[in-house]
């Protein structure tokens, strides 16, 4: 009992404090690769091909995880792919939240057709294999920053659409809303004063959810090479290659995938931490 | 010593925290029926749940002594008391809408403990169950048997627990306010049924309630409680004819059959409470936690 | 009335099926890239791609094209690849069965390490062990399939090499078999050998399958049994002389289940999305690793024809869960 509280929040900051701090490293990482990153992501040498990062045998200095069967850095392409993993969480997840939380609100508040039309559309996407999905929209619109974005959103859009509807429906039916209604506030007045400050702390828990699936759907795409363009290094381009050198050189496989890990883990767990941090039970 | 249930200085507490029962003597002897009274919070229930090892996890016995059979269930390991209690008592339960396993069928629920713990063969469990849902006036038995409890009304499923508590000729029976739950109606019945099953049987019965026109028709014998502290044990005779204590004459007032049923009802006075808050007190005094 | 509501599930399923065609349908057909192109050898005329634009009816209108289609699939005709020139159909029904045996292997392990999970968890509750095994699923929760397979590949592919981590069976070994459900026909002929080699090639991918749902199933399992321990008729139980572990088993556990089912009914259509991926990690030759080569390959009858059989299989599960619930479920199943 004795201040059972005060032991959650303690281990929910340490959560924060951990996830954020490794997503700020990350971030830094990614806009100043091009100053700090020692070597250029792209540049090939077969001289120095498949070597192993600096603790073992055979290391060449300077190249501190190794580097690939092209001979370029991984280190250097970690950091420049941190880069498009980030553009695409921030601006994907964001576009996604904005767009699913709009349309849940409607659905959720206005209810009637609009409700209608919105709920079949989430059950006719509920059908659809998201991965599949992104890869055909992907192929449909050719590689691109632009697409991976787009398609981002279009697969995933319901998962705001779905969670904030119920929400709104529950707020809706809660009598502050109709008092405020009965003192002749206008239906979309309420849904922004009333509905959208309270379901906010569950969009934003949301969107960091979101935005590690974003950083997983890029590098899936990535992975079978319908990313943002074949030249530029991704995390899930050097999986690809690391999937395909599996024994003969596992590290180009192995850095990617922990920076992957750490990245969504860090990502849900600062959405945790945050939805707990607006939970008025615990705060 | 003829109690076959001998509780002595009982003391239970949340865990860390206060007393719930403060030391807590009672005896029910072959065959008796005392009912535990007092106000939600008096600790009547919690009695009954020390003695069938079915405390929540928030609380804990901190001291005394619960003799059953013989035995001090207290100094038993887990297995052993679950078994020895699983052997010699029962419980009636409060609500008979919750205290059944929904996705269960009543015959199974009847004779899980005979074939389970008394080591019965399926065949005589089945009968037995047959012949006790009988005794309870449940019509088609064997249809019953089948059913699952969703198909029961709260009565019917009421008299399924009774048969079911006396399923295993247990010597004492824990009664946990067992007609609350149910409709005015068919109160009158399930009381009548349950003094019925005690004097066919002879079991011990401990009978939790805070109703005095309950005790007045099922016990033969009565605990007053207040604050999980015993105020008076008496007879039932010698308590609705002249109450000892302060506390229990105000009960007694407060309880519409025993006043003008014109007069309505009679809250305990505020002196009484108060008075009685301070024995809780006293009994406090120079007890200290664990 | 039971009835009416059957009927209504299947008109939803029905329109639901309809919308997925016909999203697709428009969605590939605003391809800029001209699959006919490139199925054609270097230096055919205009006349040649002019006449296979024909003959896959690619010349007509997008609605045109769409109510052919569909008049077809009325009739079992998905319509013919244009990379292997083989019925859609058949290409598909060969590749299901691989896709359906994955996903079977990765529910059950999910069942088996999930259960296990909240059960011990439920036994222990309030302890530490109660303590690690939430953690463990918050974890194998929020990280995707995708990447548990990365790690499987590492740790059971190259550090300590015991399992497969591509393809479906050893090679020398698929004329062995005479259906495509090479699992089911290897325990059924009693074929031991086959069904070794197969589940040493499948387990990796189903494993990595089943992780995120084996958590969630850990989690809300737990949750739901540890809210039925308070009940009455729990407690009642306990009165009788029964220990823990029957308690949880026998009297909680049936009822815990219940509310779980649902959820994990739609978990498991997540899984079977994951299939897609998890097979083109694996080398695995099922129909998610064949739609992405056709996706790749702008083979568009065969993608229709995929996304169509993932959606049909995606509301059959959500059907047959339904089905599951009212048959367990007492109340409904003598209402």
């Amino acid at each position: 009992m004795l201040d059972a509280r005060g032991m959650i929040k303690r281990r929910l900051g340490l959560r924060l404090w951990l996830s954020g701090g490794w997503l700020l490293l990350l971030a830094l990482a990614a806009i100043l690769a091009p100053w700090i990153a020692p070597h250029d992501p792209l540049m090939q040498d077969l001289f120095t091909s498949r070597l192993p990062p600096f603790w073992m045998d055979g290391a060449e200095p300077g190249y501190w995880l190794g580097t690939d069967s092209l001979g370029r850095d991984v280190l250097s392409r970690i950091m420049h792919g941190a880069r498009v993993a980030l553009i695409v969480a921030l601006i994907a997840g964001t576009a996604t939240a904005l767009i699913g939380a709009t349309l849940g609100l409607i659905a959720g508040y206005f209810r009637g057709w609009a409700d209608l039309v919105i709920s079949r559309m989430v059950d006719i996407w509920m059908a659809f294999p998201p991965v599949l999905f992104a890869i055909l929209l992907i192929a449909v619109m050719g590689t691109g920053l632009t697409s991976v974005v787009v398609a981002i959103i279009v697969i995933d859009w319901t998962r705001f659409a779905r969670v904030v509807r119920a929400e709104a429906m529950s707020q809706g039916a809660m009598d502050y809303v109709a008092s405020a209604q009965v003192a002749g506030q206008r239906r979309l007045g309420t849904m922004l004063t009333e509905i959208l400050p309270n379901v906010l702390p569950t969009i934003v828990a949301l969107l960091t959810l979101e935005m590690g699936i974003a950083v997983i759907v890029e590098a899936i795409l990535g992975f079978v090479n319908l990313s943002v363009s074949t030249d530029s290094p991704t995390w899930g381009g050097m999986i690809a290659e690391g999937r395909a050198s599996v024994h003969r050189a596992w590290w180009v496989l192995v850095f990617p995938l922990i920076t992957l890990f750490l990245t969504v883990l860090s990502f849900s767990q600062l959405g945790e931490g945050l939805k707990d941090r607006f939970d008025p039970v615990l705060r | 010593m003829s109690a076959f249930l001998s509780i002595r200085n009982l003391s239970v507490a949340l865990k860390g925290g206060p007393r719930l029962l403060r030391a807590v003597s009672l005896d029910v002897a072959v065959g008796e029926v005392r009912g535990l009274v007092g106000e939600s919070g008096a600790g009547k229930s919690m009695i009954g749940k020390a003695v069938l090892g079915i405390l929540p996890h928030s609380v804990e016995v901190v001291a005394g002594e619960i003799w059953l059979d013989g035995v001090d269930l207290l100094r038993l390991k887990p297995a052993e008391r679950r078994r020895k209690v699983g052997a010699t008592a029962a419980l009636i339960p409060q609500d008979p809408l919750t205290a059944l396993n929904p996705s269960r069928r009543i015959g199974r629920q009847i004779t899980d403990r005979l074939v389970d713990i008394l080591g019965w063969t399926r065949a005589d469990a089945e009968s037995r169950a047959l012949e006790l849902l009988g005794e309870v006036h449940i019509p088609d038995p064997a249809r019953v048997m089948h059913s699952y409890p969703h198909e029961l009304s709260g009565g019917m499923r009421q008299r399924v627990l009774i048969a079911s508590a006396f399923a295993a000729e247990p010597r004492l029976i824990v009664a946990d306010e067992p007609t609350t739950a149910l409709d005015v109606t068919v109160q009158k019945q399930i009381l009548r049924l349950i003094a019925q099953m005690q004097a066919r049987h002879g079991t011990a019965l401990l009978f939790v309630t805070h109703d005095l026109g309950v005790v007045s028709k099922v016990c033969s014998s009565l605990s007053v409680l207040y604050g999980g502290l015993v105020l008076e044990q008496t007879g039932v005779r010698d308590f609705f004819r002249a109450p000892q204590h302060p506390y229990s004459r105000a009960l007694l007032a407060a309880t519409p059959q025993y006043t003008d049923p014109m007069a309505g009802l009679n809250p305990v006075p505020e002196s009484v409470i108060a008075a009685v808050t301070e024995e809780v007190a006293q009994a406090d005094r120079g007890w200290r936690h664990g | 009335m039971i009835l009416r509501r059957v009927l209504l599930r299947l008109l939803t399923t029905l329109v639901t099926l309809l919308g997925v065609s016909v999203i697709v349908f428009v969605t590939i057909r605003v391809v800029p890239g001209d699959p006919i192109a490139m199925m054609l050898p270097p230096g055919a005329t205009d006349d040649d791609i002019d006449r296979l634009r024909r003959i896959y009816g690619l010349d007509r209108s997008i609605a045109e094209q769409y109510f052919i289609w569909l008049s077809g699939v009325v009739q079992g005709d998905f319509g013919t690849s244009i990379q292997t020139r083989q019925p859609v159909l058949n290409l598909v029904l060969r590749r299901l069965p691989a896709t359906l045996e994955l996903s079977i292997m990765a529910l059950v392990i999910a069942m088996v390490i999930g259960g296990f999970l909240a059960l011990t968890g439920t036994r222990l509750r309030g302890t530490r062990t109660e303590g690690a095994i939430d953690v463990t699923n918050g974890m194998a929760l929020s990280v995707p399939d995708f990447l548990w397979g990365l790690v499987l590949i590492l740790l059971f592919g190259v550090l300590w090499p015991v399992f497969h981590i591509s393809g479906r069976i050893s090679p020398n070994l698929t004329s062995e078999f005479s259906t495509s459900f090479y699992l089911f026909e290897s325990v059924f002929r009693l074929r031991f050998d086959l069904w070794l080699d197969l589940v040493s090639h499948m387990f990796m991918p189903a494993l990595a399958l089943a992780i995120p749902l084996a958590a969630i199933i850990g989690q809300l399992l737990k949750q739901s049994l540890k809210e039925t321990m308070h009940l009455d008729y729990v407690t009642l139980s306990r009165t009788k002389g029964y220990g823990e572990n029957h308690v949880i088993i026998r009297e909680a556990l049936p009822n815990a289940v219940l509310p779980t089912l649902t959820l994990i009914g739609v978990q498991f259509t997540f899984l079977i999305g994951g299939t897609v991926i998890i097979e083109r990690l694996f080398s695995y030759e099922g129909l998610g690793n064949m739609a992405i080569d056709a996706v790749i390959n702008r083979d568009l009858p065969l993608i229709q024809g995929i996304v169509i059989l993932f959606a049909l299989l995606f509301t059959v599960v959500n059907l047959l869960v339904d089905m599951l619930y009212a048959v367990l479920n007492p109340r409904l199943r003598h209402a």
